[in-house]
């Protein structure tokens, strides 16, 4: 990743309890060489398992593998400014929201910083107490804001409830959040590519490679090798439809233009840029999906009529 | 050898003995009021005489203020209303953008280092109809020099082109909801909500975390308190780290140093368990000047901001309902710690939906465990309705209302945030005492003026500054609105058995008026001129402070 690039952020907002302090450890013990930078609102009562510890200031953390978690206390844009500061630039930052946060403020706020850009708003959810967060008379207002501005929820806890409930409740957030995809997991083991996207650097060698390690059998990886120029703008919508199963794509490809593209995509959003001409090689596409949800044969049916002829 | 003060009037507060002539004064404590006979028999004594036209009260206690008002004072005063500093200059209040821009203009001039930000406070263009004041603006007192200007809410900050250029703002393609932008699609210069604010705030002299432990503003906001009556003044609420502590307990513990401070700990940078036990450690710290050990805590946001939780209908306006600050769950774990620790606690609830969250986690809690004389008090309580307040009286909460909002605010509520019905019973002081809710007022200075009198004609008169009555029915009388600024407010901070009434036993705290306010017109009760303060048996002339 070149020193200029925006580094890119992921929000991990939910309720109380959904799961979020379990998930960050998680995808710190997974972080598969990727140096990551945790941005907590404070420390509370231990944002970071200790075992994870190397070392433990007043607002930073030191953690195995070169990652850190941060307290920003009441100025999110300061710490994220300290964040890019950092001798050690981080690879990917996450930022834990509160239970009570609008995660979608917190996404708002980060595009204040130029040197990070958004990559992606995970939402937890408890699938055993989700239904009744939401009708809260209190907090159920906040719980849908939550849930809808996610581009993925992972739906936790889902090895606590029955498989009907499971569906039924996911159905319920994926009418909330149309654009979102609903992913169930238990103990917050969502793959870190998914929660990470799938961005330059290791992640990209990783996930391009052979290895797909951190995909665990609940995911499933599919790569195609595509020569040739596509609609590149196109084919990121196309992979976006929901009935495709994506959660999250990366394409390095070429467009009609004969310029090298890179493809990203999470949940319902999707972007287009320019690659950093770095020698890279066109041509490679890479999703994930949940295992059994990703639909193969309309995914070639979007990619063949993105390509230019 | 002790004193007896000699008054015109002496109003005391304490039923049995409402009125005297002397009170008498030994090792900063009051030994009793009533006739120099009487209190002669304390053996022998020095008669002070210099009271002799003046009127006695106990001295005023200020129940939700910040300190950080002696640190906006060092920025450009930019209010519509007239303003006393803490030298006892009155600011005229500035009735147009011009008027507000010479005034910053003239700052400017005075300003040598040409790389220094130079800040103001206490805009409030609502009352400079629909033209709202952008960077252009500011620009014309400065292009090459960093301005911020603060709202009177709190709750907007405005700055100049170069506060943007140096936050990085001044581009093309920002898009964030608390950043409007001009027609040529750079920011317009406003920053609404905390991110955006203090993103750019930090490069135009606003550091909200470092007004927590300014000692020159901790100074300057002690001569104000002289100024206005005030011997005891919270500081709700305080971040609280060390140094700052140890900087509060040497300034207030200085001979010379006229109000007790009350400082709470802000419930923010740890969680609830540590809040508790630092709560703890910060009270075996207390002095008689420095009353530390309680802890704040928020539920909402701000009514005229849009950010407190409403109950149906919400706004007046259709905006959707305001932020929550704290998660129930926390919210019952922080109560159930606290009234086991004997912890002080504080909460914010402007909205009444804030308000319903804290009535029903407390009486959950309640009904867990026991809380004898908890007094948690919740501060603005704006919108309760009269059934919240019989809730808030059975559950031992006081509250602490801020009446001050119909006079500055009053009109923009009724227009816009509330509508009319709730504008009329915002505040709801009379309703409050109906129900036999222990009853405190408060300025929420720097928002708006520390001056608990002012408070208190607000409370009795009700009226916006346009001049309409915002509500006769929750009018309370004289006499009520000056207990909630001394005995009611001491009630909340648990410091009544010490001060708050004159009588035989408690601190010689007293406010030194030159107008009575019993023969006051209640119409003129915030005209009544202060000349200073006797605190700890310590005088403290307001013209020579
Ligand atoms: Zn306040």
């Amino acid at each position: 990743m070149d020193a200029n690039d925006p580094i890119p952020a992921s929000v991990i907002g939910g309720y109380l309890g959904a799961g979020k302090t379990t998930l960050v450890n998680h995808l710190l013990r997974h972080a598969g060489g990727r140096r990551l930078a945790v941005l907590v609102n404070e420390f509370g009562e231990l944002p970071i398992d200790a075992d994870l510890i190397v070392g433990a200031g007043e607002r930073l953390i030191a953690i195995a593998g070169g990652c850190v978690c941060c307290a920003y206390g009441s100025d999110l844009i300061a710490g994220l400014e300290d964040l890019a500061g950092l001798a050690d630039r981080p690879d990917h930052v996450l930022i834990e929201a509160s239970g009570v946060a609008l995660p979608g403020s917190i996404g708002a706020a980060l595009s204040l910083v130029p040197c990070f850009r958004l990559d992606a708003i995970l939402v937890l959810a408890d699938a055993g107490a989700i239904a009744a967060q939401l009708a809260d008379r209190f907090m159920g207002d906040t719980v849908h804001r939550q849930i809808a501005s996610a581009d993925l929820v992972l739906l936790n806890k889902a090895d606590l409830v029955s498989a009907r409930e499971l569906a039924a409740t996911g159905s319920r957030l994926a009418s909330l959040a149309p654009a979102a995809r609903i992913v169930p997991a238990r103990r917050a083991s969502l793959p870190v590519e998914i929660a990470l996207g799938l961005h330059a650097g290791r992640a990209w060698r990783d996930a391009a490679g052979a290895g797909t390690a951190h995909v665990t059998a609940a995911f499933e990886t599919l790569s195609f090798v595509l020569d040739g120029a596509f609609d590149v703008t196109g084919l990121a919508a196309a992979l976006a439809g929901p009935e495709l199963g994506i959660l999250r794509a990366k394409g390095l490809l070429q467009d009609r233009a004969g310029r090298l593209m890179v493809l990203q995509l999470a949940g319902g959003r999707h972007e287009t840029e320019i690659a950093a001409a770095e020698g890279a090689r066109a041509g490679r596409l890479v999703l994930i999906g949940q295992a059994g949800h990703l639909a193969k044969a309309a995914i070639g049916a979007a990619i063949e009529a993105a390509r230019c002829r | 050898m002790f004193t007896i003060y000699e008054a015109r009037k002496i109003l005391t507060m304490n039923p049995a003995r409402p009125l005297a002539s002397h009170v008498a004064v030994r090792d900063g404590r009051i030994l009793g009021t009533g006739s120099i006979e009487e209190l002669a028999g304390w053996g022998a004594h020095r008669l002070d005489r210099r009271f002799a036209d003046k009127v006695l009260m106990p001295g005023l206690v200020e129940g939700h203020c910040h300190v950080s008002e002696g640190v906006f004072w060092r920025s450009v005063y930019c209010g519509y209303f007239d303003r006393m500093d803490p030298d006892g200059r009155i600011w005229p209040g500035l009735k147009s953008i011009a008027a507000v821009l010479a005034r910053l203009g003239e700052a400017e001039a005075a300003l040598d280092d040409p790389d220094m930000p130079l800040s103001g406070w206490a805009l409030d263009p609502i009352y400079f109809g629909s033209r709202r004041v952008d960077r252009h603006d500011l620009d014309r007192v400065s292009a090459t020099r960093p301005i911020g200007v603060m709202h009177a809410s709190g709750h907007i900050l405005n700055v100049n082109s170069r506060a943007l250029e140096l936050a990085g703002f001044l581009r093309p393609g920002i898009s964030h909801p608390g950043i409007p932008l001009g027609e040529d699609g750079l920011p317009s210069g406003e920053l609404k909500g905390p991110d955006a604010m203090m993103a750019v705030g930090r490069h135009a002299g606003f550091d909200r975390e470092a007004q927590a432990s300014d000692e020159p503003g901790l100074r300057q906001f002690a001569r104000l308190c002289v100024r206005k009556g005030v011997t005891t003044a919270t500081d709700l609420a305080n971040l609280l780290p060390d140094e700052a502590v140890d900087m509060m307990l040497r300034v207030t513990g200085e001979d010379g140093f006229p109000v007790r401070i009350v400082p709470f700990r802000r419930f923010h940078g740890l969680g609830v368990v540590d809040l508790i036990r630092r709560a703890g450690e910060l009270k075996a710290r207390s002095s008689d000047r420095l009353r530390l050990g309680g802890v704040k805590l928020f539920a909402d946001g701000s009514i005229q901001g849009f950010s407190a939780r409403l109950r149906w209908p919400g706004y007046y306006g259709g905006q959707p309902n305001g932020l929550w600050y704290i998660a129930p769950e926390q919210l019952a774990e922080a109560l159930e710690l606290a009234l086991a620790g004997g912890i002080m606690v504080h909460i914010h609830t402007n909205g009444d939906e804030a308000t319903e969250l804290v009535l029903d986690t407390m009486e959950m809690v309640l009904r867990r465990r026991t809380g004898p004389d908890h007094r948690f008090t919740l501060q603005h309580c704006q919108l309760a309705d009269a059934a919240q307040f019989r809730r808030i009286r059975a559950l031992g909460f006081c509250v602490n209302l801020f009446p001050n909002h119909h006079y500055y605010w009053g009109e923009q509520h009724y227009a816009m945030t509330v509508g009319p019905e709730r504008a009329t019973r915002m505040n709801a002081c009379a309703s409050a005492l109906a129900s036999g809710v222990p009853l405190a007022i408060h300025s929420d200075a720097p928002v708006t003026p520390l001056a608990p009198l002012f408070t208190a004609w607000c409370a009795v008169n009700r009226l916006s500054a346009a001049g309409r009555v915002m509500g006769a029915a929750e009018r309370i009388g004289v006499a009520e609105a000056l207990r909630a600024i001394t005995l009611g407010a001491a009630y909340t901070l648990k410091l009544d058995g010490e001060i708050g009434s004159i009588e035989c036993g408690k601190r010689a705290d007293f406010a030194v008026l030159e107008d009575d306010p019993e023969e006051m017109p209640p119409e003129q009760l915030k005209d009544i001129r202060v000349w200073g303060t006797i605190q700890g048996g310590r005088v403290f002339d307001a013209a020579a402070i």
